[in-house]
């Protein structure tokens, strides 16, 4: 390997680098961090934001954005929470009544960007007071406990010794790894993002991609709003705020184009996740006060993005 | 009933809001043949092939493919009945492999998912058929231009259909490349593949086609079989008067040097380039698009930075930090792109005029209506600007006015040194001779005039002395005395042949 190659390696790389520096640094100042235990526990606390920011990404590759998740996760939740607890349906109904919820939402998202031709931004900003609103007037204000224990086991209860979220979140991994590298439907997502007038030109239908991919993020949305709800037992209206600027960061720091679309992958989002989950563990374990970690967030994002910005260019 | 034609468009009809863009023209194509579409830009030759290729609807009027009537809803229903399009303004996705693009909306699958070994490989097939042998997994954005529109070219030919548009095919590639492109255009109509030949460039037509159709301004003007037509009437037929009108350039006495550029670089985008503009000339700047022109007279201009040269400005080094600075030393530059950057398309004509000239009608940073419609007026009625008043809207004005507008604004900084980036594209004949009167007018005036221009009659009509790039270097500076022919300027462009006489 020549230094050239070993050089676009590393630029390629260079995100799993920065990462890899943080965990070792971290293990120095805090041995408890390579902890088993603790290792698990920050994907476990990664795992919500990381399942969202699957739809987020998806979004982001076609040239959009998407606002909405946390409003979305939270009247998914509420919905769920509150048919659990209202019939005696199966499991899988309530969570089912979630998804629904995350997708109607998603669809809705789609339908406007596409047809009514209104930038994303708007649109999801609209949906993200609409979906808070709604969760509020459903549950009345009031945060829905009561909820099945089925339905709480998907965020409290482990397979194997892995608990529920990490399963969940790997398995969406790989959906949206297979769905964006393997399939078809996935090329088209990036040709898009690319150039949207390409795609049109060579045939392919423009506006199901993009309802595709918001009704995609909806339900993601729905699904990190059902693992929320079961980990913390209750329905609660107000819960999810500010994910979907989680999701967006951890998107954006794992290489994901917020200016020009069609750049994008599943491990790269997955990385930005964790840079975050083991940026907010460590400074926990080092008893660095919650202030000082959400400043320390906001530089992380800016710094991986600079450094992105400075190696491309 | 049955036709010798494959494909018929008759009396087709297309309006945009302030413009006639196709009204009433006429196509018929025959099965097996090359069928040159020609007219000067603005003829209206690449909306008529929108309107076939399912982009535009038309306002009015029939298509028959085989005979029979149809219409075309979108670009992909085009596909489906057999229309493939090669694009004048390329359209790849940048970050996607060659494999990808080519098989871009027709993807092979393997069950489920999407089989990229076998794209890979009917990809090299397909190029190699061609006689092309570019690694299929190529991102797109690492190609040349001229590869780039290899690609576009091997693309449509992978549709299998039956009628090929090709929309100028060749303003982007090498001469070698030209032939290779129409060996395949022979392969193909032997095959019983019909193609659409848009082109400006005279030779090639009489080179490859069995019959050309010309438009005029959106007007159908007429259609012969080649044999039956000389270059000098079909030259006619496309300007409608003697060519030597249209361009009023009067050589004259160039004075002193005033932008003199040494060694000018910018890492992989141009290199080394030096040349002197002088006082009352026309540069004309020739070459292929992606050849660095743009980017070498932006940097001039102050919106790039170089690497590494020198920009001297009357005898004294400058380095613009930007454009303002540059506008402050009067430099000033048009860019090409009228609507991306030329023109604040939702913006009154007068704010348009005005943009670039605010601080030097008002020092005191505080505005007067009143002073601002007596200089827009005047301007309107210099440029001849068609308007109601300085209130409308630029985005609803037509090309040509639009130009002017954006002319306006840059002449109205009082520069010094004026670069016209592709001044005339996409706009009409009447609006083109203005301009042109325009420029040479600025030029008796002693202004350094600059044309940055891709249309061969423009620099020969227009320049002093023309200056030719190729791949970000400059291949030739000429003197542009009768002798220089369209052909000389091309092979330096091509970076086949060099001169520069200076």
């Amino acid at each position: 390997m020549d230094t050239k190659k070993i050089l676009a390696f590393i630029n390629k790389a260079k995100i799993i680098i920065i990462f890899l520096v943080m965990c070792i640094i971290l293990s120095i100042l805090a041995p408890s961090f390579l902890n088993g235990t603790n290792i698990i526990n920050v994907i476990r606390q990664i795992s919500i934001i990381c399942i969202i920011s699957m739809g987020s990404m998806l979004v982001i590759i076609t040239g959009g954005i998407d606002l909405s998740p946390g409003s979305v996760a939270a009247v998914s939740g509420v919905a769920a929470a509150l048919f659990g607890t209202r019939f005696d349906g199966p499991i899988w109904l309530v969570l089912l009544v979630g998804l629904l919820v995350g997708g109607a939402c998603g669809l809705f998202n789609g339908i406007i960007v596409a047809k009514g031709k209104i930038p994303a931004f708007i649109v999801t900003l609209g949906m993200s007071e609409i979906a808070r609103g709604v969760a509020y007037v459903i549950s009345d204000g009031k945060p829905i406990s009561g909820i099945p224990k089925g339905f709480r086991a998907i965020g409290r209860s482990s397979i194997a010794g892995v608990p529920v979220p990490i399963v969940i979140m790997v398995i969406i991994l790989i959906v949206t790894y297979i769905l964006t590298k393997k399939l078809i439907v996935g090329k088209h997502i990036f040709a898009v993002g690319g150039n949207q007038n390409a795609a049109r030109v060579s045939g392919i239908n423009v506006d199901r991609i993009l309802i595709l991919v918001y009704t995609y993020a909806g339900i993601m949305a729905g699904l990190g709003g059902l693992v929320l709800t079961a980990r913390i037992s209750t329905g609660h209206p107000n819960s999810a705020s500010g994910y979907e600027l989680d999701a967006i960061a951890a998107t954006v720091i794992g290489g994901t184009s917020l200016s020009t679309g069609g750049i994008g992958s599943v491990t790269g989002t997955l990385i930005g996740a964790l840079i975050i989950g083991v940026l907010n563990n460590g400074l926990d374990i080092l008893g660095v006060s919650a202030y000082y970690q959400q400043i320390a967030k906001g530089l992380i994002i800016i710094i991986t993005v600079l450094m992105d910005r400075k190696a491309t260019s | 009933m049955s036709s010798e034609y494959i494909l018929e468009m008759t009396e087709i009809k297309k309006h945009f809001p302030g413009v006639k863009a196709l009204d009433g023209v006429n196509l018929k194509v025959k099965k097996g043949e090359v069928h040159a579409l020609m007219g000067e830009n603005g003829a209206g030759k690449s909306t008529l092939m929108k309107v076939l290729s399912g982009i535009y609807r038309p306002d009015g009027g029939t298509i028959r493919l085989k005979g029979e009537e149809m219409r075309i809803l979108n670009p992909n229903d085009a596909i489906k009945k057999g229309l493939a399009m090669i694009h004048q303004e390329l359209t790849p996705v940048p970050h996607m492999t060659i494999a990808e693009n080519i098989f871009l909306g027709k993807e092979q699958r393997k069950g489920l998912f999407a089989d990229d070994r076998k794209m890979v490989k009917d990809t090299q097939e397909l190029l190699n058929s061609l006689g092309f042998s570019f690694d299929p997994r190529t991102r797109m954005e690492e190609l040349s231009v001229s590869r780039m529109q290899i690609v576009e070219i091997a693309k449509a030919v992978s549709h299998n259909a039956d009628i090929i548009i090709m929309d100028e095919p060749t303003s982007a590639i090498t001469e070698n490349e030209v032939q290779k492109l129409f060996h395949i255009i022979r392969d193909l109509t032997a095959k019983g593949v019909s193609v659409i030949y848009i082109t400006h460039k005279m030779d090639e037509v009489f080179q490859i086609a069995k019959h050309v159709t010309v438009l005029r301004d959106g007007q159908y003007i007429d259609s012969k079989p080649i044999e039956a037509i000389t270059p000098e009437e079909l030259v006619n037929m496309l300007v409608g008067r003697q060519l030597n009108e249209i361009y009023p350039k009067e050589r004259q006495q160039a004075g002193d040097p005033v932008l003199e550029v040494k060694g000018l670089t910018q890492k992989n985008v141009y290199k080394n380039v030096s040349f002197t503009a002088r006082k009352g000339e026309i540069l004309g700047v020739a070459g292929l698009v992606g050849a660095g022109r743009t980017e070498v007279f932006e940097t001039i201009a102050g919106i790039r930075k170089a690497t590494a040269g020198e920009i001297y400005l009357k005898g004294s080094k400058k380095q613009f930090s930007s454009p303002t600075e540059a506008i402050a030393n009067k430099v000033v530059i048009a860019t090409e792109d009228r609507k991306g950057s030329g023109l604040f398309q939702y913006l009154k004509i007068k704010e348009n005029i005005m943009a670039s000239s605010y601080q030097k009608f008002f020092p005191r940073s505080v505005i007067n209506g009143r002073k601002i419609n007596a200089i827009c007026d005047e301007e309107m009625n210099k440029f001849r600007i068609k308007a109601p008043d300085g209130n409308q809207l630029v985005g609803n004005l037509s090309g040509g006015n639009q130009q002017k507008v954006v002319l306006s604004r840059v002449l109205l900084t009082d520069p010094d040194v004026v670069i016209f980036d592709e001044p005339t594209r996409g706009i009409d004949i009447g609006a083109k001779s203005e301009i042109y009167k325009l420029m040479s007018n600025l030029a008796r005036e002693g202004k350094c005039v600059i044309m940055i221009s891709s249309e061969m009659p423009e620099i020969l009509g227009m320049s002093d002395r023309v200056m030719v790039m190729s791949e970000g270097k400059v291949t030739g500076v000429i003197e542009n005395t009768n002798d220089v022919t369209q052909d000389m300027i091309f092979q330096m462009a091509c970076g086949v042949k060099e001169k520069v006489v200076n």
